[in-house]
């Protein structure tokens, strides 16, 4: 039997060609992924191994500045290191500092990212050399006003050795001369970010207080054990230190190198699974046809006495033989892939450490299980329905009509389910947060699945609607297609299934994005009066002077720092900010619920109406509070304002808070400007800020943009990673197409011989396969809707102003798209229909 | 062997074939279907075109349907020679001038019998003749039918569906290829019945290849093809006329 099956599969090579397509692009996602996951995980491992190769020990202080709690000496000492560097076994420690150093290039922009911008201290040996550091041009920067730059950044800033480089900390911008350029195994850099070296003492002055560092790195001598060295510095430093050996420290980084891994690894098999899940339709049609066309062959099979088994396996080892050609091939074209994507993620400026690409066992046997499961999975039923031809449709003079076996039972079954499902989901919305969310999620994947059976009996009404159309304007082809699509439900239906899929998850990610979008601009338009927010671009504090700097800025009408703090109010922690009193509300809406609005400036506390609700707190209500550093005291409630989404739950002025704070955390400074949002008042701002590289100016679209901005790149990742779905429709729309004009063969000679021109032909099959896509994508379309609509619910009540957005446009748009992926899938049917040998065609056997 | 001339004696030329060749492949492989075959189909004629399998038959009627292309020689359909025409005009040809029934009745299974009739027409985006189109309903006995799809119809049904789609579109010649092949012998008589009175009655011309000599007895001539060359003629033939002549084809294909 299995030689038959054999020659059956290259009987049929040109028919199968879209099932062993789909099949391949599936294992190739899967098997690319795994194998670009592994390779990635293997070169961050040995880069991060390589960067504590010359670590035994790292002696590391959690000294907070920010928390006026620590009592603890600030870091590590320059006396303690001088102990280790003493203790036995030691061949050399090395005091780090770090923080956040941003450099400018040529035109005072920031080079990188903000949150991968370090700063460190040239820590030179007895030998003027730092191990961590090579230098590829000039020397490390040894005294005052000098820097050296890593080797990227500087050719991305077109720095030489002996130019001068405004780097930006948490101070004010400093010129500094660059003395020279550096390559080093850090895994922050090699990972594209930008690092500055200072002078140890500067470095101290910059990032803590002189003559303490933050961490000790240990090399041992030879023949001195991590152990033995760890025991033996222990003793030497402050409580607050923390003693990692180097081993730990690569453990520790390796273990969230692979848990960072592993969560990019679900992400794309779980994309992978939605393309092979959709693959499913495909070869399940395939199958289904094949075993039609052979129902006389099948018959003699089982009139000459096989098994109804034997008949079934038969049907199933094609499959096998199908998946696994389709796996090889699928597995060669996701390493390939994998390259592609390592390569790709360079050029994108995401910097790759190098190392080898790494090709699991186990990655190859999931890629050919997954293939070979799927493959034969979906064969499943359609071989079971071989195995139902009665021997007598061998003898049988006619052809067998196609079994158009009622579709009663599956529709009830899909009407079940799809209730369930659909209930589920009106539950979940009901509920919110995760636990709706959760109902959600079952009830989306039955009436996914509830909709998928039923899909059949949907097609007659949808399909019935487009059809007066396209009599009406396509004529006797548009009729002939509206008609044909509908001819044979179940396939139309499995094909429609794939697109509904794909559409189903990119219809319900827009509808969500459309909403969050403008959830988020109505909390800017609403709650936001400021012109301009000025923030670190690296997320970190403002220092000081900086709010200082701003008020001298020509053209200020309000000026109001968000200095995060916490109380404890009444036994429970809050989070506050800081403000200035009066100008808060010009550059806020903070809406009076209750008291008055100048309670801030008489030294009371405002807090928000919810907050207030919870802790049963009202204007005038007497609070007991318990300040950052300790110490406690008793405040009144001036205000009640209405919840504000920029806004901590609880306001306090800025002077209230001062006496409590070593150093006032500003996450950043709201402005408003006399004249509003003009070019000539965003550089006054920036000139104010001394033109500092590492300070962002937002204007009210930046900042609506830093929201809204997120959910777009989310929503083009998602998009981007469906796409492979959206293909494997594609294929199988393709397919459905093939296969009819290949079993319409005969009609479509009679149609051409009674006078229907090739165009016309064409044009048939192109409008069947549009009616079919778009099919698909109202479906898609309208349960992607409505799986927004619950999960939206869910999230509704943490919105203020939630409202449901329906981007029609989009959803037009997705529509058009729908049609043309129709077209351009039945660009190759129905060439091969319009050249069909009529004469063969018509010819009877 | 002589080809047989034939002038026009009565009436005009319906369709005419002249020194029709169809020659397949090249060099030893060359198949000669249709040897300088000169032929006229006059109008309001029902016309037989019979021979052994092999004999090029349903070749001449594909080339003079403008069905198939042929290597030399020429066809008219009408005045319109078919040679010149591009695939598009013999398109439009076969829609608007002549009309086609097959042996496996080809008819759509998703369209009602009624608009299988009328479908040369909505191709062409014509509204059928309401008069004529009664007339062939009736003629046909289909009345009662029109509403039902072709798989809830018998052969014969079918085939009678198919003879009014030909006749539905009043095309200048209908050609038949063996169109009661897959019939029982009453279905098959009931459709050449219908076929002939389209001739006497409505002036129909109609071309149709057969082996059935009890098929061929319907027509008013018929013409014999071997070898891919016309070989006789007859006009009025019974089935026992046409038989004899066929037998004779046998014979010489032994002797030969």
């Amino acid at each position: 039997m299995f030689r038959t099956a054999l020659r059956n599969v290259l009987a049929h090579k040109a028919r199968l060609l879209m099932t062993v397509l789909a099949v391949m692009l599936g294992v190739a996602f899967v098997s690319g992924t795994l194998v670009f996951t592994d390779t990635l995980g293997n070169a961050f491992r040995n880069q991060s191994a390589k960067s504590f190769d010359h670590v035994a020990v790292a002696v590391s202080s959690n000294y907070s500045a920010s928390d006026p709690t620590d009592r603890g000496t600030p870091g590590i000492s320059e006396k303690t290191l001088g102990k280790i560097q003493a203790v036995d076994g030691v061949a050399s420690a090395t005091g780090r500092v770090d923080g956040f150093a941003g450099v400018a290039d040529q035109d005072g922009k920031l080079i990188g990212n903000g949150w991968a911008n370090s700063g460190g201290n040239f820590a030179p040996g007895k030998d003027g050399k730092d191990s961590s550091y090579t230098f590829t041009d000039g020397s490390g920067p040894v005294k005052d006003g000098q820097i050296a730059l890593d080797k990227d950044t500087a050719a991305k800033g077109e720095y030489k050795v002996g130019d001068s480089v405004r780097v930006a900390t948490n101070g004010p911008v400093k010129e500094y001369a660059l003395s020279g350029v550096f390559t080093t195994e850090d895994g922050a850099v090699n990972a594209g970010g930008s690092l500055v070296l200072f002078d140890t003492a500067v470095a101290q002055k910059l990032y803590l207080e002189p003559g303490y560092f933050h961490d000790v790195n240990v090399a041992a001598a030879a023949g001195a054990t991590e152990r033995q060295i760890q025991d033996r510095v222990v003793p030497l430093l402050p409580d607050n230190a923390v003693v990692q050996t180097g081993q730990q420290l690569a453990d520790d980084q390796a273990e969230q190198i692979e848990s960072g891994m592993s969560s990019m690894n679900t992400m794309l098999l779980a994309f992978a699974g939605i393309a092979l899940f959709v693959g499913i339709f495909l070869i399940a049609n395939t199958f289904t046809m094949l075993v039609a066309q052979r129902t006389r062959e099948l018959a003699l099979l089982r009139a000459v006495g096989a098994s109804r088994k034997q008949v079934t396996r038969s049907v199933l080892a094609e499959a096998l033989v199908v998946g696994a050609v389709a796996s090889a091939v699928g597995f060669v074209l996701g390493i390939g892939l994998a390259v592609g994507l390592r390569s790709a993620m360079g050029s994108f400026g995401a910097k790759v450490p190098n190392g080898p690409l790494v090709i699991a066992p186990t990655t190859a046997l999931a890629a050919f299980a997954v293939g070979v499961l799927i493959t034969t999975f979906a064969a499943w039923l359609p071989a079971r329905r071989a195995a139902k031809i009665p021997p007598v449709a061998a003898m049988g003079s006619a052809h067998l009509p196609a079994s158009t076996k009622s579709l009663v039972v599956r529709n009830s079954i899909g009407a079940v389910i799809t209730g369930i499902g659909a209930a589920l989901i009106v539950a979940g919305s009901a509920k919110n947060g995760s636990a709706g969310q959760s109902l959600i999620a079952g009830g989306a994947f039955l009436s996914l699945i509830g909709v998928i059976v039923l899909i059949p009996l949907l097609s007659r009404p949808i399909i019935g609607l487009l059809r007066p159309l396209l009599g009406g304007v396509f004529g006797v082809s548009g009729k002939l297609a509206g008609q044909n699509a509908l001819r044979n439900p179940r396939r139309t239906g499995a094909t429609a299934s794939a697109l509904a899929i794909g559409l189903t998850l990119v219809t319900g990610l827009s509808v969500l994005g459309a909403t969050l979008s403008q959830a988020v601009d109505r909390m800017t338009t609403d709650n936001l009066k400021a012109d301009y927010m000025v923030e670190m671009a690296n997320n970190m504090h403002l220092d000081p002077s900086a709010v200082a700097a701003l008020q001298k800025a020509p053209g200020i009408s309000a000026l109001s720092p968000m200095q995060s703090s916490q109380l404890i109010i009444n036994g429970s922690d809050q989070s506050v900010a800081g403000v200035t009193p009066g100008d808060i509300q010009k550059v806020m809406t903070v809406d009076t619920v209750s008291g008055s609005p100048d309670a801030l400036a008489q030294g009371q506390i405002a807090v928000a109406e919810k907050t207030a609700d919870k802790h049963h707190i009202k204007t005038g209500t007497k609070v007991s509070v318990k300040y950052a550093d300790g110490k406690k005291g008793e405040l009144t409630v001036g205000l009640v304002f209405k919840d504000n989404e920029f806004l901590e739950p609880v306001l306090a002025s800025t002077e209230l808070l001062a006496p409590h704070e070593k150093t006032p955390d500003i996450s950043g400074v709201f402005v408003k400007m006399d004249g509003g949002a003009t070019g000539k008042n965003e550089q006054a701002l920036v000139d104010a800020m001394g033109d500092n590289p590492a300070i962002s100016v937002y204007d009210r679209q930046d900042i609506r943009n830093l929201f809204g901005g997120t959910i777009n790149t989310a929503l083009n990742i998602m998009y981007g990673l469906l796409a492979m779905a959206l293909i494997i429709a594609v294929l199988g729309v393709v397919n459905t197409l093939a296969m009819s004009v290949f079993e319409r063969q005969q009609e479509i000679g009679m149609l051409r011989a009674i006078g229907l021109d090739r165009s016309k032909v064409k044009r048939m099959i192109r409008l069947e396969a549009v009616v079919i896509s778009v099919f698909g994508a109202v479906i898609g379309i309208g349960l992607g809707s409505f799986l927004a609509w619950a999960i939206g619910k869910t999230i509704a009540t943490s919105i203020p102003g939630y409202e449901l957005v329906m981007p029609w446009l989009k959803i037009a748009l997705f529509l058009f798209l729908a049609g043309v992926v129709g077209i351009l899938a039945a660009l190759w049917p129905a060439r091969s229909a319009a050249r069909l040998n009529m004469l063969t065609a018509i010819k009877t056997e | 062997m002589t080809t047989t001339s034939t002038t026009a004696r009565t009436t005009a030329v319906a369709a005419r074939a002249t020194e029709l060749s169809k020659v397949y492949g090249i060099g030893e492989t060359q198949v000669v279907a249709l040897d300088n075959v000169s032929v006229d189909f006059r109008q309001g004629e029902f016309t037989a075109i019979m021979g052994p399998s092999g004999s090029g038959k349903s070749t001449l009627m594909h080339c003079a349907a403008g069905l198939d292309t042929f290597s030399s020689g020429s066809v008219r359909i009408g005045d319109i020679e078919l040679g010149s025409l591009k695939d598009k005009q013999l398109t439009q040809l076969r829609r608007d001038k002549i009309g086609f029934i097959f042996q496996a009745f080809n008819l759509l299974p998703t369209l009602t019998a009624l608009e299988n009739i009328t479908l040369p027409m909505d191709i062409a985006g014509r509204k059928p003749d309401k008069a004529w189109l009664q007339n062939v309903v009736d003629m046909v006995g289909l009345k009662d039918r029109l509403s039902h799809r072709p798989t809830q119809l018998s052969g014969g049904q079918q085939q009678r569906v198919a003879v009014a789609r030909a006749l539905a579109s009043q095309p200048e010649i209908i050609f038949g290829d063996e169109p009661t092949g897959n019939l029982d012998s009453r279905s098959g008589a009931e459709v050449l019945g219908f076929l002939r009175n389209s001739v006497r009655e409505l002036g129909q011309t109609v071309v149709m290849v057969t082996h059935d000599p009890v098929a061929a007895a319907y027509a008013d001539r018929v013409i014999f093809l071997a070898d891919g060359r016309v070989v006789d003629e007859m006009l009025a033939p019974t089935a026992d006329s046409v038989l004899d002549r066929m037998k004779e084809f046998d014979a010489r294909g032994r002797t030969s």
